[in-house]
Formats: structure tokens, sequence, C-alpha cells
């Protein structure tokens, strides 16, 4: 059984059309749970009603193993960290760090004691008598953090904690969020729109769209996997590229410019016959040197990043993008040789967007790992 | 079968439960809402609403001196009152007072809310003595323009009669207690309205002035084009503040003319204490405040309704 | 932009222009309130000022005690109307409960009804509770006010609802987020509130007029009055001195809280 179960779970304003529709998660005791999605997908919502901000329209709710549906946020012993940090602009940090311990008449000497080690841990020991206004936006940040760790509540909900910090700092965060969560063993539900943030930090990801959950996985699995074609392009940056195809006298047709052999590969039946969506990674189109299955393509953007060449070129209607190692000096307008395999292809019904296939080099990629 | 049956009452028994956790939840917050609200209601509902019932009430009435009813006469109040010549007297200044008194106070605190809306040295001085009327009292205003407009040691007098012209009764001569009093109020009002209008320029975005300056476009043109329609809001505000406020005009006149010379400067709230805490007739007294009142309530609508968009509470 | 030299004489003469009309009718009762009587009946330049009018306007009339009382009735008013504007506009903002959109349109119906128009059974309210002369009768009836919630609701609704939230979340009640966050977060309009609330208070005039009969809690306004009509000798000199004392305490506040007066006013009238 899950520390927090959701049955069901679905939430209407005024009875209206469901923001969250027929949620079912568990999320276990210690684990780092990252809820993703864009904006409007009901992410936040979702986190609001486990905090117990927000009514349950329908479902059941259990924390530990109890139903909490009608309990109030301080019943659910949780700790939230918001956007905007929620810090009290009167007071002090001492005084922001120890509001709930104070709010919760907890004994004025483990008020101290924790407070001492929270600050310790956070780096704050020297800013304790400052306002939230005097403090920059990491500090501020730290607070908020040092709040929810101060607590010693074992559930920590953080709603988009880094969207107001600059990138640089951002990037810090998540490590130091991630380590304070392995170090006090926290069970972290984590809401963001960053799928790099959620990449790089959860155990496990829920890719949420409109109200309905799309894919849930751990990382890895959901870049290598995704459920459908709203996960292939949410997930990984620069996003899945994406064509039509049909198979077709062992070749396969992508945009009605594009040819690709079959090869020895093995047709499952599931592929024939039916309107196809590919889907091919950008890092799995290297420079085509010696290999065979080549295609030559007309560059028509180039952008350098130094370790890697990002180059976009056209399929039929589709832009494409390919990620090569290096620094290669092309230019826009120049033909160039580039490997494209039916190996690293997923491949998505047309109609429904659902994965049908994964590509076959996960597959081996998979078996290697175990 | 056994296992299956169950489930589902149980799950039932759960939905229940939380229906009435929520009806009690939002019993809570009912509660705690009207807890909050409470002192207010009350009060409102004592020395507000209470009180205009019952003088729509009173107005259908004849009372003792103690304010009691005495005999039901109906709308006979309200006929005495529109057919009696005092009343029309009353009404009739009333309008002119608010013919005199708003427009030229909105104009002058305009100009002068407008100069000092310039960014210059030691403008915070100005500002402090156009506003500093705000912060006079009726009664003490009244008292300094009672020696102004005194018959023969005030200030007014001495000046025409510096300039060879003849002393005028401004508060003894039925032409001039009117204007008198309409002067007085300006010179109180002038404050608030000024403060108001100078926040409402203050609140003008700069770049729009820097665009037009940009465009050489002149002083005037940027205070009709730029100014005014940009103040508009604040203007609409002011304007029936400032209108409100003119009919509910008291202490000036207790002070200055008592409502004389003949009645000139009778104005309805003076009306309306004199027949009632002078004549104790409260019934005719309470029919002449319910005309108040009506003339307040449409007065508030039409702001509200004029000024729906710019002037919004929610 | 800089301006032209010229450009700045005339405004500065303008200004300077305008001030003195403006100011003239305060700044004359100053210098009479510092006259001998028969210098302002002739007319003259006074050769010495003194503080004899003062004097006389204090031994003659209990202007102390009425300056008191109107103390004590502004203070209770101003703390009366903070308290129950705050609540009220708390409730618009943090609560939410059914009837609250129905509750809000009372209160802005309440600016409908002007004071004056429900006057006369007011008075009789008063009368029946034995409050004539008596301090409550000067200030309950003036505690609930739809404009200092209205401007208080506008400052609260800046207040983020995450700190409620947090505060939710740690278990803190309505009432004690009310007092330990709201209140401190809004103090700087809790204080134009109170400034205007005592500004008005202080400058009240029928009311006081009605509901007292007496010394015991006259206010100064009144006492004003009684010393302009009671004044036989036509003494403009002690009539201007009580009137110069009756202004001091609402000009010196009016200039320590002009800026925020105007920021408040502005905020609650048209937002």
């Amino acid at each position: 059984m899950g520390y927090i179960e959701l049955m069901g779970i679905s939430k209407s304003y005024n009875k209206q059309s469901n923001v969250l529709n027929g949620i079912d998660l568990t999320i276990e005791k210690g684990e780092f749970f990252v809820l993703v999605g864009p904006s409007g997908s009901g992410k936040s919502t979702l986190l609001r009603m486990i905090a117990g901000l927000e009514e349950i329209s329908g479902g059941t709710l259990k924390i530990s193993g109890e139903i909490v549906n009608h309990l109030p946020p301080k019943n659910r012993n949780l700790s939230m960290v918001f956007q905007n940090y929620a810090l009290y602009p009167h007071l002090s940090v001492e005084q922001n760090i120890l509001f709930g311990l104070h709010a919760k008449k907890i004994d004025k000497e483990i008020q101290r004691k924790r407070l001492e080690e929270t600050a310790e841990m956070m780096g704050l020991s020297e800013l304790l008598k400052r306002k939230p206004r005097e403090l920059s936006g990491g500090q501020r940040q730290r607070v908020a953090l040092a709040r929810a760790v101060v607590s010693e509540a074992p559930l920590c909900l953080m709603d988009e904690p880094l969207s107001n910090l600059d990138a640089k700092l951002r990037a810090n965060m998540r490590i130091e969020i991630r380590r304070l969560q392995k170090r006090l063993g926290l069970t972290m539900v984590y809401v963001t729109h960053d799928q790099v943030e959620a990449m790089t930090m959860g155990d496990r990801i829920m890719v949420l769209n409109d109200g309905i959950i799309q894919q849930v996985g751990e990382p890895i699995e959901l870049y290598n996997k995704p459920a459908n074609l709203f996960v292939a392009t949410f997930i990984g940056s620069p996003k899945m590229n994406l064509g039509k195809a049909v198979l077709k006298d062992s070749k396969l047709l992508i945009e009605n410019a594009l040819e690709v052999p079959l090869e020895q590969m093995e047709v499952p039946t599931s592929l024939q016959n039916r309107d196809l969506v590919i889907g091919l990674r950008a890092e799995h189109m290297p420079h085509g040197s010696e290999q065979h299955q080549i295609q030559k393509v007309e560059i028509v953007n180039v952008e350098h990043l130094g370790n890697e060449t990002l180059i976009s070129f056209e399929v039929g209607t589709e832009l494409w993008t390919a990620k090569w190692l290096g620094q290669w000096l092309v230019q826009v307008g120049d033909i160039v040789p580039i490997h494209i395999s039916v190996e690293n292809m997923c491949f998505f019904d047309a109609d429904t967007g659902c994965l049908i296939q994964e590509a076959a080099f996960s597959q081996k990629q998979e078996v290697v790992s175990k | 079968m056994s296992m299956t049956k169950p489930m589902p009452d149980a799950l039932e028994i759960q939905e229940i439960n939380f229906e009435s956790v929520k009806r009690k939840q939002r019993v809570k917050s009912f509660t705690k809402g009207m807890l909050f609200l409470l002192p207010s209601i009350v009060l409102f509902g004592v020395f507000l609403f209470y009180p205009l019932f019952k003088t729509m009430y009173l107005s259908f009435f004849l009372t003792n001196a103690r304010g009691e009813t005495t005999v039901f006469v109906g709308l006979q109040n309200y006929i005495e009152m529109f057919t009696s010549p005092i009343f029309h007297q009353s009404m009739k200044s009333t309008f002119l007072f608010v013919l005199y008194t708003v427009p030229t106070t909105i104009i002058i605190a305009l100009l002068l809310a407008v100069l000092a809306n310039e960014k210059l040295k030691g403008i915070g001085f100005f500002r402090t003595i156009f506003s500093s009327t705000m912060g006079i009292s009726v009664a003490a205003a009244s008292v300094f323009w009672l020696y102004m407009f005194h018959p023969s040691i005030g200030f007014l007098n001495r000046i025409l009669n510096l300039i060879g012209l003849e002393s005028i009764g401004w508060l003894t001569d039925p032409n001039w207690a009117l204007i008198a009093v309409a002067v007085t109020t300006i010179w109180m009002n002038l404050g608030f309205t000024f403060l108001v209008l100078l926040g409402g320029l203050q609140s003008i975005d700069s770049y729009l002035y820097e665009s037009a300056d940009i465009d050489g476009a002149g002083y005037f043109y940027k205070l009709r084009r730029i100014t005014i329609p940009m103040l508009s809001p604040t203007l609409f505000f002011v304007i029936t503040v400032t209108i409100i406020n003119a009919f509910q005009t008291f202490g000036q006149i207790d002070i200055l003319t008592q409502g004389g010379p003949q009645n000139t400067t009778n104005l309805i709230v003076y009306s309306i204490y004199r027949e009632a805490f002078s004549n104790y007739q409260f019934g005719t007294a309470s029919a002449q405040a319910i005309v108040l009142f009506i003339i307040i309530l449409v007065m508030t609508i039409i702001q509200f309704k004029l000024g729906e968009r710019k002037v919004h509470y929610q | 932009m800089t301006m032209p030299i010229s450009k700045k004489i005339l405004f500065y003469f303008l200004l300077s222009i305008a001030a003195l009309v403006v100011f003239a009718p305060a700044l004359m009762a100053f210098v009479m309130s510092f006259m001998e009587n028969k210098d302002i009946m002739t007319g003259t330049i006074p050769q010495s000022l003194s503080f004899d009018n003062y004097l006389k306007a204090f031994e003659q009339f209990p202007l102390l005690k009425y300056l008191f009382n109107s103390l004590v009735v502004s203070i209770v008013i101003t703390i009366g109307q903070l308290v129950l504007s705050s609540l009220a506009a708390y409730a618009f903002v943090f609560l939410e409960f059914k009837g609250r959109d129905m509750l809000f349109f009372l209160f802005i119906a309440t600016m409908m009804v002007p004071f004056e128009a429900s006057i006369i059974p007011n008075f009789h309210i008063i009368r029946d509770l034995n409050w004539i002369d008596q301090y409550p009768g000067l200030t309950v009836p003036f505690f609930a006010t739809a404009f200092g919630t209205f401007l208080l609701r506008q400052n609260f609704k800046q207040i983020p609802k995450e700190l409620r939230e947090a505060s939710q979340i740690v278990g803190m009640g309505d009432f004690k987020f009310y007092l330990k966050v709201v209140l401190p977060v809004a103090k700087t309009s809790l204080v134009t509130l109170g400034a205007y609330g005592f500004l008005t208070s202080w400058n009240m005039y029928l009311w006081p007029l009605l509901s007292t009969t007496n010394d015991t809690v006259r206010t100064v306004q009144i006492g004003l009055k009684q010393l302009q009509t009671q004044e036989q000798l036509n003494d403009w000199g002690v009539i201007m001195s009580g009137a110069i004392i009756v202004i001091i305490p609402t000009l010196i506040l009016l200039f320590l809280g002009q800026k925020q007066l105007q920021k408040g006013l502005t905020e609650g009238a048209i937002k």
C-alpha cells in the first residue's frame, strides 16, 4: 500500500465540466514524485486537493492508509512550499520559520532546537533577524524550504517552487531540494511545468494534460517510451521529431517525403495497414558517415551549442531537428547526409495518438541495463 | 457474491459521511463569516436601516413632542409639504446652492491640482496649504467666514469700502445670503476635492506626457487631450461626492444664517432639523427626510450606473 | 525635463497667489486671535500680540473639557471603525460562505442612505437608550462604515492568498490569522483609515449638536458655536482663538498624513 493513494479523484467547479477526471495514483513513502504538465492542466489543483486547500469533488484520498477527504490541511500532517514562497512580510526570518510551530503551540525549548538545526542545514543562521524584503530571491526560497523542514512533517508538497528564480540559481536549488528530500526521507509531491525539472528531480513523474493522466513512470521510461504523442512532445528538449508515416513495400514512407528501408527488422502485424505517426529523438539522427540508411537533407537552420550542434531540416511539412555531438561547421543550405533508422523510431497510432511500439533500440538498452 | 456485495455499501456510507462533513463545514464557514460581519451588520441595522424605515413610517403620521405617533394621516404630510411655499423655497435654495457650489468647487480645485502637480521645489508646501481646508471643521470655517462677512468690521466689506463700493449685507440680504453660504462651502470643500484630484493627476502615467512632448504638444493641448480625459473617473467621483455633500449641508447654515433671511438659506437638512427639533413636527420632518433620501439615492445610483466601467468595487 | 526659468517664475507666482487666497481666512483668524479687540474693531495694525485671547477663552469656557470630550469621541469612533471595518473587510476577502455577495450588496446599499435622512429616529433611539449626553450616544452610531470596509477590502485583496493557505496548513484559525498577519501587514492602510476617521469625527457637527444638552460630553465643535453665540461683546479675538484651538489637532494630523490620505482616498474611491 502506498503512502498517498488517490482513487478516482475528480474536481469540478459549480458542478460543471471537470477540471480533473478520474485520477488514480499511488505515491510511495520516501518517493520524489513530480506532477508535470502545461499550465491549466490541473496539476496545481491536484496538489492543492492533496493539501486540503481545495475541496475534493469526487473519489477518495488516503494518506498513510487513512481517508483524509474531509480533514482540514492541519490534520494531514504535511508541509507546503508555494511558488511565491508565502513568507510573512512583517515577520523576521526566524519568526517565519517558527510560524507553524508557534501556531501548533510546540514547546519553546523544542522550537529553539529545531530552529537552530534547520537554520544550520539551510545556511540561514546569519539571516535570522532579517525581514523577507531584505533577502535575495534564493534566500527567500531557502526560508520557505526551512519552514517546510522545521515542521518535520513526513510529506512535503511543492508548487512550482523554483519558477521565480533565475536559471543558474534554479539549477543549484534543484540539486539542493533533491538532496534535502533524500536526507530527510521526505515523501515529496512536486508540481512544475518545466519538464527539465521533472526529469532531473523526480523518482517518478506523472504527466497531466487537460485534467487527465497521460503517463506515470520513471523519467527514462517517459523519455524512451512515451505513452502518447502528448508525452512524446512534452518530455525532452529538443522535442521528439514526429511525422505521419505508412508502411509500403518493406519501406516506411514518412510525410510523403522520406523513404526509410525497413532492413532486417521484422514488421509486427500491429503496424501494418494503418496510419502511423513515427517519433524520432534528435540525438538518434547522427551524421551519416559510412553507415547505411543515409538520407540527404537540406539544412534550414543551425544552432551551435558548443558541445553539440542542432541541425534543422524539413521533412514534408514538418521541421525536424537532429542533434550532432561536437562542433560541425555546416551552413544553412548545405546538403548533409544524415542517419535515419527505423530501429530508433517510436510508432504511434495516428488516430488515437497512443504508442503502438517503442523504439527497438531502447528495448535493447533495457535488456542491457537489466 | 458474498464478498462483493458489502463493498458498494461501505463506499456509499463513506460518501454520506463526506456529504454531512461538507455540510457541517459549510455551516461552520457561514457562521464564521457572519461573526466577522455581525458587528457591522447589527450597527447598520440599528442606526441605518431601521431608522430609514422608521422615517418612512413616521412620514405617514402626526406625532407628539416626544416623537410618538398620534394620528395616521396617510399622504397628508407629503401633500402639505409639496404645497408649502416654505418647502418650495427650501428646495429652490437647495438646488441653487448645489448649482453655486459644485461646479465652482471642482473648477477651482482642478486648477489648484494642476498647478500643484508640477514638479517644482517646495511644491509640498503648496500642496499642504491647498489641502489644509480639509482639516478645518465646519464650525471653525463658519466662524472664520462669519468674520469675513461681518457687516462693519468684516474683511470683505472693508475691501469694498476701500475701493469705494457700498457695504453688502452678506448674511442679511436675501440676495446675497445663499451666495455667502456657498462661498464658505466652496472654501471648505476645496481641500478634499483638491486632494482627490491631485491623487488622480499623479496616477496618470508620465510616459503619456513624454510621448506628447516628443510630438511637440503644447501645455494646454496636453491639458485638454491627456490630463482631462485621463482624469475623468476621478472627476466623476469628485462631482458626485460634492453634489451629495452639498445636499447634506448643515453646519454652515446653523452658524452663519440659521436658515434666514426670509428662508433663503433654509436648505433641506436645516429645514428637516428645524421642523423636527424646533417645531417638533416629526411627521412632516420625516416626509422631508424621505425626499432627501430619494435625492441622495438617485445620485448614488447615477454614480454607480454611469461610473460602472470606471468606478467599480468588485 | 526641466522648465525654463520664466515658466518656473510664473508657476511660483500663481501658486503663491492661490495659496494666499486659499489660506487667507485661516490666516486672518490666526492673526486676530492674538490681537486686542479694539484693534480688530478699527482694523488697525496691532502694536503688540498677546496670548490674552487664548487665556480668556480657556477661562470663560470649559474649552479643556470640550477638547477632552472631542478627543475621547474621536478616538473611540476611530478605533470602532477600524475594528468593525477590518473585520468586515476580512470576511469579504478571505472567507467564502453563502450569502457573502448579498451582504456585500447590503454594504454598498448603506452608502445610499444619508445619515441626515435617518436622523430623527436615530435621535429617538439614543434618547430611549438614555444615551443623550453620553459618550456611547456620540460614538456607537458611527462605528460601521461602508467606506472604511471598501478601503480596507481593496488593501486586503493585495495580500497573497498563499499567506492564508500557508497558515491553514499549520492549522491557524481565521481570527488568529486576521490578528497576527492581516492587521500587521495592512498597517499603513489602517493608519490612513484611522486618520480619516479621526478627522471626520473631530469635525462632526450635527449629531453632537443634537445628542448633547450640557457640557458633560459636549464636543469642541459645539463648544465653538456656544462661544460664538454667547460672546455678547463680540470679542472676535476670543472667538478666533477658540476656532484656532479647534483646528490645530486636525491640521497637524492632515500635515502629517497628507500623502497617505491622498493615496487612501483615491484608492478607496476609484479602484
